[in-house]
């Protein structure tokens, strides 16, 4: 059975109304106060070590943002963590809070389809992350040319801007992850906390339980072969965290001499030249699996959401 | 029956796991009459509602709302129908222009024709002193007639009104149906739901009456009180006996009159007579005989509510 008219009817309103919203809303404003403070805190201090290194370090302004200084993280480290709450602050309520306020039926009976109200939450999602992403970036570049006082490269600007892009992406991960417990759960404060318990789990015990199921189901074998399986079973397993995708992601843009993301064997250095830089394109085809992955598990998990929501029946 | 049918049905059902919401519904309902589905809540009134605007599924059976089937072509159904759901919500933060403004975007307006009809839903609903104030201020009744301007904003041939005066005070309910009034005097066709049957039973051409998911009656109100309550007259006498409390002697020359067939005495004191035909002037000389003092005489319209109950009476005494 075929339905008539097209399911983009509308989006378009639904993107500007949300976005609005979300650019107005209180809860966005603390949110990048809160990003603003720590990011700026961290660059900050990471230009305090860079300023000794002005002129040796080829990729100075890459460094802005990987650098750490104790006892403050760097500003990817802080990113990591901070993206999926914001995210997450974006997206747990979008369809609930339709059914709570009772707007759900009345907005359903204009001439739109369901997919429009639900795909124009998650741009709306998308384009606020990108707006505030873009934002940030553009004041620690900005902090970067008036403290140190150096114009960033062609290539560190590119990679900048794959960082971003990437960053949208990890964050479009979190968006579509609390949508869908918004439309799974009918009690805000629900999706909120399951979003959050899924958030805990890939930030902090993620890295914990890798180890823990590596030794689990790889072979116990003492042998050296033994052990690099167990190492790259580790690291499938933990490639299924969005987080360490978007860490290895950002190491490999924002520090071009990585050359792997895994155990690499001696016989596979032979001839490389340690610590001198990729080119951008080399860097972009390692991380390429990771990227990849991420942009999997949005349109994954927006799929479900979507699905969902479709055979949701709409009355309270 | 000459005019085009606005909303027809045919066997209609909706099935949630194993309970039956709506069974087998036949109904019909021409363009330019206000339509009232009555019964409790429960009944399936919500859901056949949401079934004809297209926004639940359909277990088994049709639906044609003018002409267009809401399965297949929801957006042109919901273009021209405008659906007021139970309880309408808006959005607290925004003003009731911008909440109009977002629906009618949706609905596809755009620019000075949006603003132009805003301005004529908000004064149709006489909301435009409060127009730019945010919703969150509205009363229940506000609320409800924003409701209302939303369903006019899109100009639709259909209005659909689901419980439209539950919650409201005797004066918005009041105020709320003369709207409905003049929509159907603008040649609207007006479907609303309603478990108030007195205050609906005022503007409904015809009403059909829900139990259990099925239209158990169908019919104008008229009609139905013939067929429920055989089609008496119901005549209310309030009189005071000349000595004091003699009502027994007063209610048995009453029954005595030729057409009346039972005296009812009401909670308060008045005697009830259920007649064939109009006996009024006998019952004022009757009580004028038995030397009381008559204070009241009056017949009452068939009710909805009278029905109602003796229709559902029947329904447990058959059970």
């Amino acid at each position: 059975m075929r339905r008539e008219g097209s399911p983009w009817t509308g989006a378009w309103t639904v993107v500007a109304k949300e976005t609005a919203d979300h650019l107005t809303s209180v809860r966005l404003r603390f949110l990048e106060g809160l990003i603003l403070l720590a990011a700026g805190g961290a660059v900050y201090a990471a230009i305090g070590r860079i300023r000794d290194t002005v002129g040796r370090d080829p990729f100075l302004f890459l460094s802005l943002f990987t650098v750490a200084r104790e006892p403050l993280p760097s500003f990817v480290v802080f990113l990591g963590f901070l993206v999926p709450l914001v995210s997450i602050a974006l997206g747990f309520d979008a369809v609930n809070s339709e059914h709570s306020r009772r707007t759900l039926s009345r907005l359903l009976a204009q001439p739109i389809y369901r997919d429009a109200l639900l795909i124009g939450k998650f741009l709306a999602g998308l384009v606020t992350l990108a707006v505030a992403f873009l934002t940030l970036w553009l004041l620690v570049i900005g902090l970067g040319l008036l403290l140190v006082g150096v114009p960033p490269g062609g290539e560190e600007v590119l990679r900048g801007f794959a960082f971003l892009v990437v960053t949208v992406a990890y964050g479009g991960v979190w968006l579509a992850l609390a949508m869908l417990f918004s439309v799974l759960f009918r009690q805000q404060a629900t999706a909120a906390l399951a979003s959050l318990a899924v958030w805990l789990l890939f930030a902090v015990f993620w890295s914990m339980l890798a180890p823990l199921v590596a030794e689990a189901i790889g072979p116990a074998q003492p042998t050296p072969l033994a052990a690099v399986e167990r190492s790259e079973i580790q690291q499938a397993f933990a490639r299924l965290s969005p987080n360490v995708l978007f860490g290895e992601a950002t190491l490999a843009l924002l520090n071009p001499a990585t050359r792997a993301l895994g155990p690499v064997f001696f016989s596979q250095l032979e001839g490389a030249l340690i610590g001198s830089p990729l080119p951008f394109a080399e860097s972009l085809l390692l991380i390429w699996p990771q990227v990849t992955g991420l942009v999997a598990a949005v349109i994954v998990t927006f799929t479900i959401a979507y699905v969902l929501f479709q055979r949701q029946e709409i009355r309270a | 029956m000459s005019a085009p049918a606005a909303i027809e049905t045919r066997a209609l059902s909706k099935r949630y796991g194993g309970f039956v919401a709506v069974d087998g519904l036949d109904l019909r309902i021409d363009e330019g009459t206000v339509f009232g589905l009555l019964g409790p809540n429960g009944s399936g009134k919500t859901t056949t509602i949401l079934m004809l605007m297209g926004l639940t599924e359909v277990t088994s059976g049709s639906v044609r709302v003018l002409g267009l089937d809401p399965v297949r072509q929801p957006l042109e159904v919901k273009r021209a129908v405008g659906y007021m759901p139970d309880a309408v919500g808006f959005y607290d933060d925004l003003t009731a222009r911008e909440n109009l403004r977002y629906s009618g975007k949706l609905a596809g307006l755009r620019g000075e024709p949006l603003e132009r009809r805003i301005d004529a839903a908000l004064s149709r609903a006489r909301l435009v002193r409060e127009a730019d104030r945010p919703v969150r201020t509205f009363s229940r009744g506000m609320r409800q007639r924003l409701g209302l301007a939303d369903v006019l904003l899109k100009a639709p041939r259909i209005a659909i009104l689901d419980e439209p005066t539950s919650g409201l005070d005797p004066q918005s309910t009041h105020e709320f149906l003369d709207m409905i009034r003049d929509l159907k005097a603008e040649g609207l066709t007006v479907l609303l739901s309603s478990h108030l049957l007195d205050r609906v039973q005022a503007v409904c051409d015809r009403v059909g009456l829900f139990h259990r998911g099925r239209m158990v009656l169908e019919g104008s109100v008229d009609e139905l009180a013939r067929r429920v309550l055989g089609g008496g007259y119901r005549i209310t006498v309030e009189a005071r006996g000349a000595d004091g409390d003699d009502r027994g002697g007063l209610a048995a020359a009453l029954h005595a009159i030729a057409g009346v067939n039972r005296v009812e005495r009401s909670p308060e004191g008045a005697l009830r007579l259920h007649a064939d035909r109009d006996v009024r002037p006998e019952v004022a000389t009757a009580v004028a005989r038995a030397g009381a003092a008559l204070l009241g005489l009056g017949m009452a319209a068939p009710s909805l509510d009278d029905v109602y109950t003796e229709y559902f009476r029947e329904v447990r005494h058959a059970a």
